[in-house]
């Protein structure tokens, strides 16, 4: 190719603006025109029938050699289970009938998420099919995102994990010190046409997953038939991730 | 000329110091005949001729893995149209090449590349035993 | 590179002093090199508080390097003369400042060798993305200005005709520098701390403080080690701007604490009231927040009244005064009560652990060793360097 310099700097500062432009309509209200939008929806009440139950943690754990690191302050989680008081944080459940009940949390997999605008190397973005991703050959670790995610689903391999690994899974590569994990509705299972290992692994069946984007689907036949709320919905966020009532 | 033994002192660090990769060749054996490398597991079919993946596996799997993970696809067409999940451990290690250690190891070892990929992914002959024990062998 | 060779010869006060540094430098790399192994489980920061220290001086250094827009700004844009031969030793500290920032970044890092993906990856939707680009552009900027200005100045010539643009573009690109900072945490929504507009104008305040409090320190120890002093006025003149950046950053403190507490708001009250009374049973930072705030009440005492300010011996105790004040609640405080409570409203524990301390303490060597280079080849150029009126 023979670009003249002028040629070469009016391509260059185009193709730049382009670049400019999409990552900026990206990141302000990608979900328009999604088709896609994978999603959950957690049945609170049916969950808290076996309240020892760890069924979806323990599948979630082994499909992805999460760690069971024992310091609490290094610990690494994609989905676990917790009182309703953090899981909404400023909510008030106090006379609820579901004060006591555990509730599972995991990425909420946002319409706008946060930790996918300040990610420095887009080393977690949002797919088209609108799961927050991970690209663990990315991630500098630099944790911007679990600053920025406000339900505190983001963890980071403060030490090698693999010691913490009882049984590996050979299907899936572990992580190593310094980056970033999470949930990510197991993209490896949904890229062959199955659910994410936890709502198989349900006894209850109180994990629903499907398009939000479909008005057909099962799981949006729950949510318009059963009362439900998302976390911290004042924050824009728009979480996919729905608890039934 | 009181500092004669300075120069030559000097003279001498630098000179270990150049010829390192050197004696660092002669300790870990390399000869010019290549490393002996184990024949592929089981696969019959191959993703691309030996001289590209002799040449450009590294780039290869890049592809492969930016089809897998940024793409979500983890299908990858080979040149002889067969159609591999893409999979570090599961295909090219363990349907394909065997091990890491008698494969992929032997010929990095002697070109003294060192790539961080097991740090994460598994090495099929060891993915059930102790991770620990695989920490230390890179 | 040029001018090294004036670095190399000095006293032997100069040289015990180089070769402690290199002993703090050193101790801290061993201890980065540990860190790199064992990973970054090895500091006090936990799945809670997730920048802690590292984190913490960046912001605080950030703030040091943008000051020197205060002695450059006088001079260049109002003709101000009295700032001629002080005006590299603020863009000298820019640079030992900036460096600093660049290696706590560097060490907050889980995965250091990938850091060139910033660059490779480039995000614009990421105030760290634009971080990286406007520290170093800034100190490319104040490395070329420096040097240009320096070496006109031991060829006894002006400085080029460029110098002057590049000098200028500068000024906004310091106020740019610590604004974007600021933005990288004024942007988070699940962090009500520092989910406010008043962020970046307290970090330029703070910055305007403690940055020219620090350089009039160090007037006064070239004046005590090398026999040679600054001209009074200058440093009087760099005093008052202490004092009003001083009396901005307090007013916008208090407006803080006014919407925090007289709201009431849970989540904008709670990160206050674990500063300075404790939350829930964790107070660990109460004494270092109390610390900070009655140093800032006496050094507004000594900075206000003119008898005190212009007290030659007080003044560098106020100026000490600002700076540890300024240190504890930007270089500490601020960043740390962000994290508390976590957004699951959990009040979680940091203490920094000794590896971490000693490898920031290496960072400070490395911004020091800079200085003392710079700072020598400054002097080694200027036999009488700050002459124009001497005596204090
Ligand atoms: C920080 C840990 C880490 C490192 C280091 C790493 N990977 Fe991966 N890699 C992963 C994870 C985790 C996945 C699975 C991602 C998914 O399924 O979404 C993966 C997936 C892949 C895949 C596709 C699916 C699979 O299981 O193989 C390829 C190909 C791949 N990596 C290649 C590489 C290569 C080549 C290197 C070395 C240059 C490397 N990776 C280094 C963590 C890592
Ligand atoms: C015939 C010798 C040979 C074999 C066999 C071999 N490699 Fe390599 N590999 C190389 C060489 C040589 C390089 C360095 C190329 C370079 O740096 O340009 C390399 C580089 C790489 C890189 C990039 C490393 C980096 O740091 O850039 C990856 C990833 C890699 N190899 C993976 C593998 C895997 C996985 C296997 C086994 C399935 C394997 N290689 C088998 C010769 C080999």
């Amino acid at each position: 190719m023979n670009l003249s310099r002028k040629a070469f700097l009016r391509v260059s500062c185009f193709s730049l603006l382009g670049a400019a432009m999409r990552k900026t309509a990206a990141a302000f209200g990608s979900t328009f025109s999604r088709k896609v939008q994978w999603g959950m929806a957690v049945d609170i009440r049916k969950c808290a029938r076996r309240p020892e139950c760890t069924a979806c943690i323990d599948v979630c754990d082994q499909a992805h050699n999460v760690p069971r690191v024992p310091d609490k302050r290094h610990e690494v989680r994609w989905i676990w289970k917790d009182t309703p008081e953090h899981a909404f944080e400023g909510e008030d459940f106090r006379y609820s009938s579901i004060a006591k009940l555990p509730v599972m949390l995991m990425c909420n997999h946002c319409d706008d998420p946060p930790c996918v605008r300040v990610c420095p190397t887009q080393a977690t973005w949002k797919r088209e099919d609108g799961i927050v991703a991970m690209d663990w050959h990315r991630c500098i670790g630099c944790r911007y995102c679990m600053a920025a995610c406000p339900y505190e689903s983001r963890s980071f391999n403060w030490v090698d994990p693999r010691p913490y690994i009882k049984t590996a899974n050979p299907e899936f590569p572990t992580r190593t010190k310094g980056v970033v994990e999470k949930c990510t509705f197991c993209v490896e299972r949904i890229s062959q046409g199955r659910e994410p290992a936890c709502v198989e692994a349900c006894p209850e069946k109180a994990l629903i997953f499907g398009n939000v984007m479909d008005a057909n689907s099962e799981i949006r036949r729950m949510l318009s038939s059963r009362d439900h709320v998302t976390r911290k919905p004042e924050l824009g966020t728009g979480p996919n991730v729905f608890y039934l009532l | 000329m009181r500092d004669r033994p300075v120069i030559y002192g000097g003279l001498a660090v630098f000179l270990a110091v150049i010829t390192l990769p050197f004696w660092r060749g002669i300790e870990s054996g390399v000869t010019t005949k290549g490393p002996e490398l184990a024949r592929p597991a089981t696969a019959r079919q191959c993703v691309a001729s030996t001289e590209f993946m002799k040449s450009s596996h590294m780039l290869l799997l890049m592809e492969m893995r930016d089809q897998a993970v940024r793409s979500g696809d983890p299908w990858y067409v080979g040149a002889g149209h067969g159609t591999y999940t893409i999979s570090l451990t599961g295909t090219c290690l363990e349907q394909c090449h065997g091990s890491k250690t008698e494969f992929c190891d032997r010929c990095h070892d002697y070109a003294g590349v060192a790539p961080g990929c097991w740090s994460c992914h598994l090495d099929a002959g060891h993915s059930t035993g102790s991770l620990t024990a695989m920490r230390s062998s890179r | 590179m040029f001018l090294v060779e004036k670095a190399l010869t000095g006293s032997k006060s100069y040289w015990r002093w180089m070769l402690i540094l290199a002993a703090v430098i050193a101790t801290g790399f061993v201890f980065y090199l540990r860190q790199l192994d064992y990973g970054l489980g090895i500091t006090g920061l936990n799945r809670d508080v997730t920048w802690g220290l590292y984190i913490a001086q960046f912001t605080f250094f950030v703030g040091v390097a943008a000051s020197a827009v205060m002695v450059v700004l006088p001079y260049y844009l109002h003709n101000f003369k009295v700032f001629a031969k002080i005006t590299i030793l603020g863009e000298f500290l820019a640079i030992a400042a900036v460096t600093m920032c660049m290696l706590f970044i560097f060490a907050d890092m889980g995965q250091p060798a990938r850091v060139l993906n910033v660059l490779l990856y480039p995000t614009l939707h990421s105030m760290m993305f634009w971080d990286m680009v406007s520290l170093a552009g800034y100190l490319l900027l104040n490395a070329v200005i420096a040097w240009a200005t320096l070496t006109a100045e031991r060829n006894g010539t002006a400085p080029a005709r460029w110098v002057k643009p590049v000098i200028l573009l500068s000024i906004p690109w310091a106020v740019s520098i610590h604004t974007v900072t600021a933005f990288l945490y004024a942007g988070l929504p699940g962090r009500p701390l520092w989910l406010t507009a008043v962020l970046a104008p307290r970090f330029l305040a703070s910055a305007f403080a403690s940055g020219p409090a620090l350089l009039i320190l160090l007037c006064l120890l070239i004046a005590r080690v090398t026999k040679t002093q600054a001209p009074r006025e200058s440093i009087q003149k760099i005093a008052v701007i202490v004092t009003y950046a001083m009396v901005a950053n307090v007013f916008l403190i208090l407006m803080e604490f006014f919407t925090a507490l007289y709201s009431g708001v849970p989540e904008h009250r709670e990160p206050f009231q674990y500063m300075f009374t404790g939350l829930e049973g964790h107070a660990r930072l109460t004494p270092w927040m109390w610390t900070s705030v009655i140093l800032a009440a006496i050094s507004l005492v000594l900075l206000i009244v003119p008898r005190y300010r212009t007290n030659p011996r007080l003044l560098p105790i106020a100026c000490g005064i600002v700076f540890v004040s300024l240190w504890i609640d930007k270089g500490i405080g601020l960043i740390v009560a962000g994290f508390v409570p976590s957004p699951l409203g959990v009040v979680p524990d940091y203490v920094p652990t000794l590896p971490e301390v000693l490898i920031v303490a290496g960072i400070w060597g490395v911004g020091m060793f800079i200085l003392t280079v710079f700072y020598k080849i400054v002097i080694a150029i200027r036999p009488e360097p700050f002459a124009g009126h001497a005596g204090a």
